[in-house]
């Protein structure tokens, strides 16, 4: 392959416990991961190794499964195991607890931001995902509880320019979320995937989202304005050893990251001009043992191209450099 | 455990246990490294007792030598267990401490299958998708009353 993947730097995060998620600051000078150690740490850069910068301890009371920043990356949002989301503020160099938003059954799987920075969704195996509004004094309300699928929900993203949003299940299923009256509700539900999905992510432009799951293959859905659907162009399958946890789409780069319970980490780019109907999307770069044991997390530096943060079950975060030629 | 209650399977076919194994010369040197068998793991899992029942799992022959598989070089393991009736409600929890016990057990690179044998359990994919689902397993064991239950079951008994 002539693009390669090079390790840059890897460190222990979470000591003795899993590190479940990592997400890079919208500056992209931060990274913030979370654990079954219940912290978030939040690391900076020095040269080209990541220092802890601070250690988010007492916010949870059980795992930390995922953490957002803010698009103006001045709060953190963090998901639980002990059915909260607890909202940071950035004080200088140091975060603290701004509120906890309560409400669901069981675990939070999940949380993530709009773009607008008015919005947040959280969804929980209890099944449903909620949407919240901030508003000017930092008050969160929640405006709708949706129940559109019949299992746990494992994730939801936001498209990156339109008020849309997008939700994994345990059902095997991907439900596709508008607002309508002041009213969020499921417009779409995207069946394909034949067991678990884990994760999903807009590309650049948001005509096109990525979804990974259990049954080994990432699949690639576009929507299709002509009849507001949203049809899986492609399927990458024959890859991935075992379940694929999470893929992240390079907004610089177009370049698909995925995380495998291999221990793999892979890069896909796409081979015919973008926008095509039928895409065909190449393996161009690979580390099969990324990590010692599953990797749980890929996310793309929004600012500097090709570099990737994975994280693994045993409790490290590794960076890579993807040089696309 | 069960509370008094009244018991699935009140009388549940017993199974001789195997006899402890013999240790080979090359097995007994230090210095050459002994690839994880099949019954290493069935050694590790047999003596898990049953939730229901003062027998273990051999006993009950829910679990067999036969249906276990490892492949170190892989670094993988495959275990098939077999409820004793089709309806019993306990295969989750049964599942569960098969697979704890051996991620207690284990090293760290080894990946863990455990499912119910084919066509022997009402709701087998159910059982199976939770079983092979991490985070479930993960947010089960913060349980505290779930996680008491499964470390009795694998408690050691004087046998």
């Amino acid at each position: 392959m002539k693009e390669a993947l090079t390790l840059v730097h890897r460190f222990g995060a979470h000591p003795d416990s899993r590190c479940w998620f990592v997400a890079w600051s919208p500056n992209g000078t931060l990274l913030a991961s979370c654990g079954g150690d219940k912290a978030v740490r939040i690391w900076g850069r020095e040269g080209d190794s990541w220092v802890c910068k601070s250690v988010l301890q007492d916010g949870h009371q059980r795992t930390v499964r995922k953490v957002a920043w803010s698009p103006c990356g001045n709060y953190l949002a963090s998901a639980s195991f002990d059915a909260t989301t607890c909202i940071w503020k950035k004080k200088n160099d140091d975060f603290e607890s701004l509120t906890v938003l309560e409400g669901h059954e069981n675990e939070v799987k999940c949380v993530a931001w709009a773009p607008s920075g008015n919005l947040l969704a959280t969804c929980s195996r209890d099944k449903s995902v909620w949407v919240w509004e901030v508003d000017e004094e930092d008050e969160y309300e929640c405006v709708t509880v949706v129940n559109s699928h019949t299992q746990d929900v494992k994730h939801v993203a936001w498209h990156p320019n339109q008020e849309l949003l997008a939700s994994a299940s345990y059902d095997n299923n991907i439900c596709i979320y508008k607002e309508e009256d002041d009213d969020w509700e499921c417009r779409a539900t995207l069946q394909g995937h034949t067991s678990t999905v884990w994760s999903l992510c807009f590309d650049a432009t948001g005509q096109r989202m990525a979804s990974c799951s259990d049954d080994r293959t990432v699949k690639i859905w576009k929507e299709f304005p002509s009849d507001l659907s949203w049809k899986c162009v492609c399927t990458l399958s024959g890859y991935h050893g075992r379940t694929v946890y999470d893929v992240a789409w390079c907004r610089l780069t177009g370049a698909l990251a995925t995380a495998c319970g291999d221990d793999g980490v892979r890069i896909f780019k796409e081979d015919v001009p973008a926008g095509s109907d039928e895409p065909v999307f190449s393996l161009v770069a690979q580390e099969t043992k990324a990590h010692s044991q599953d990797v749980n997390c890929v996310s793309w530096n929004p600012k500097e191209a090709g570099l990737l943060a994975s994280c693994s079950d045993n409790g490290e975060i590794a960076i890579w450099r993807f040089k696309d030629d | 455990m069960s509370g008094g209650a009244q018991l699935e399977n009140a009388n549940p076919v017993i199974f001789q246990r195997s006899v402890e194994r013999l240790l080979t010369a090359s097995e007994e040197d230090e210095d050459v490294h002994d690839p994880i068998d099949d019954r290493e793991i069935f050694d590790l899992i047999r003596s898990i007792n049953d939730p229901e029942h003062p027998l273990s799992l051999e006993e009950l022959n829910v679990v067999e030598e036969i249906r276990v598989k490892v492949n170190d070089a892989e670094s993988t393991v495959s275990i098939e267990f077999t409820p004793t009736i089709p309806h019993c409600s306990m295969a989750t929890l049964i599942g569960l401490s098969i697979k704890v016990k051996l991620l207690r057990s284990l090293p760290d690179r080894f990946k863990i299958d455990v499912r119910i044998t084919p066509g022997t359990h009402a709701s087998e994919d159910a059982v199976n998708k939770q079983l092979a689902d991490k985070e479930r397993v993960a947010a089960a064991l913060e349980n505290s009353s779930l996680l008491e239950v499964v470390n009795q079951c694998l408690s050691t008994r004087n046998s």
